[in-house]
């Protein structure tokens, strides 16, 4: 049967797990059975990370790197949100529309955004526009999807009510289709904000002139394996990072939810 | 024919007219940004008989699919046991779960430099990159699949004395399948991610290596062959999957119709 186990266990065992992790590396890299350039210590990719902090490699310092990168991040996502959320949203309720994009969107969303590159570099070029564009192309699907579920899921005994109660149609929009959707939608962004984020990093290692994914490809050509590892442990922080921050306004969402009712 | 598939056939017929109007007939989108139906159609036919990128089009295809069923197929074999471990053992998810927690923020295509410094650009590197990318998705689903069985479920074939292999093979597996395969149709859509972009990143052969010397080439309807050719691999291979679980969860639910 499925023992149960204490809180102390449970933690004791995690540290023993992380501990192993970390020692089976460490041992790896200080046994000489690989070369320390292709497995640096853990001890080394800290140190690595610390000196990057404000050390320029491959034209920039890490946080400056981080900071291009996010930029890039950032309008790429926004923009899938400002035109996703909408399409998905008017989808959900105008059935014409919805059989009217949903198959264009279903074969084009079997391209793996990452396909887009070739295109996005030839369209808006390897600085800044190509990579939004890839970020574009890895979060607008699930902005879209949940949004037009969010308003699918619409309990109609709600539409119908405003309905017979005279609602003007822009009111009925306002105050009952779109807080119905919310959680979908902020679920949808999560969701898009991972893709986009894992996007990201693949346009960087394919085109840019700068952002971590770029410090990371200089790293791997010039044979840095610390530098490569410390680009992967600044990138799984930033991803963490921007998870946590959603997720955390996805619960101050239901709490107000919660509070409403 | 029900109106949602005439709406949607009327659709992809308008956009291809339009495709072909703009392209063509009117000459609006220059042929240097996006290629015209005859230039993607002679795009096609150079892949398909003098090759491209170091070899025809079948020869990329193979490659490309055989690098992310292999992958895959690894993931699934090393996933789903550990999946299933730690969904069964609460010991084994003290231990494991912690490591997951600090990996699983960086996301797989980051990966991709590591992998080729270890591995270089043949086929090991793509492996380890496309194994990495789909054995986290199984393992999260599988684990989650087994945490969702029915409690008096466990305790029944628990108390039956049920020895522990059959238990295995005939609770754990078939009681959380229903969440394996959505684990495995998130790994597949991670795998064909993650190839592309280690074969862009660079390769020998395969869709990706297509891709990437197309963009070098400034040879977009090339480069649309290729983006299709991606599409229908993707499409293929999670319509081939669908089959799968089809079968095995009819299997399923008819066990469970016969034992409740």
């Amino acid at each position: 049967m499925q023992k149960s186990i204490s809180l102390t266990e449970s933690i004791i065992l995690g540290c023993i797990g992380l501990i192993g992790f970390i020692g089976l590396w460490h041992g790896l890299s200080v046994s000489g059975l690989f070369p320390s350039v292709f497995l640096p210590s853990p001890i080394e990719v800290y140190d690595r990370f610390m000196v990057l902090l404000d050390r320029r490699f491959a034209g920039a310092t890490l946080p400056a790197h981080m900071l291009a990168s996010f930029e890039r991040f950032a309008y790429g996502f926004i923009l899938a949100a400002v035109i996703g959320i909408p399409l998905g949203l008017l989808m959900g309720w105008y059935q014409l529309l919805d059989e009217i994009v949903s198959p264009l969107f279903d074969a084009l969303r079997f391209v793996a955004p990452i396909a887009w590159v070739p295109f996005a570099a030839l369209w808006f070029g390897t600085g800044i526009g190509g990579p939004i564009m890839i970020i574009f192309a890895g979060a607008f699907p699930p902005c879209v999807i949940n949004a037009y579920r969010g308003a699918k899921f619409v309990d109609p005994r709600l539409i119908e009510a405003a309905n017979m109660l005279g609602t003007p149609s822009h009111r009925v929009i306002r105050e009952v289709l779109l807080p119905s959707s919310v959680p979908s939608i902020i679920s949808g962004l999560r969701v898009s904000a991972g893709l986009g984020w894992q996007s990201l990093v693949g346009a960087e290692l394919i085109v840019a002139s700068a952002g971590v994914g770029y410090m990371m490809v200089q790293g791997q050509a010039n044979i840095q394996t610390h530098t490569v590892m410390a680009g992967m442990v600044a990138i799984g922080l930033v991803g963490l990072a921007l998870d946590s921050a959603l997720r955390l306004v996805e619960r101050i969402i239901q709490r107000r939810r919660g509070l409403d009712q | 024919m029900p109106r949602r598939v005439t709406i949607g056939f009327a659709t992809i017929f308008t956009v291809l007219v339009l495709w072909l109007m703009l392209s063509t007939v009117l000459a609006v989108i220059p042929s240097g940004r996006f290629p015209s139906p005859a230039e993607t159609w002679s795009a096609l036919v150079h892949v398909s008989g003098r090759g491209y990128g170091g070899g025809d089009l079948m020869m990329h295809v193979y490659n490309s699919l055989r690098l992310v069923v292999m992958g895959f197929l690894f993931a699934i074999f090393t996933g789903v046991p550990l999946g299933l471990l730690m969904g069964w053992s609460r010991r084994a998810e003290a231990l494991i779960n912690p490591i997951f927690l600090i990996i699983r923020p960086i996301p797989p295509l980051a990966w991709i430099p590591l992998a080729i410094l270890w591995l270089g650009l043949g086929d090991a590197a793509k492996i380890m990159v496309i194994w990495f990318s789909a054995f986290v998705p199984s393992v999260i689903n599988t684990y989650a699949g087994v945490r969702n069985i029915d409690r008096p479920m466990l305790e029944a074939a628990y108390m039956l004395g049920m020895p522990r292999l059959r238990f295995v093979s005939e609770v754990l597996i078939p009681g959380a399948s229903p969440m394996i395969f959505t684990g495995l149709r998130l790994s597949l859509q991670a795998s064909w991610t993650t190839l592309v972009a280690a074969e862009l990143v660079g390769a020998f052969y395969g869709i990706g290596r297509v891709l990437n010397v197309a963009q070098q080439d400034l040879y977009p309807g090339m480069i649309l062959v290729g983006m299709i050719a991606v599409a229908i691999l993707g499409w293929g291979t999670t319509r081939a999957l669908g089959v799968v679980e089809a079968r095995a969860l009819r299997w399923n639910t008819a066990a469970l119709a016969a034992k409740g």
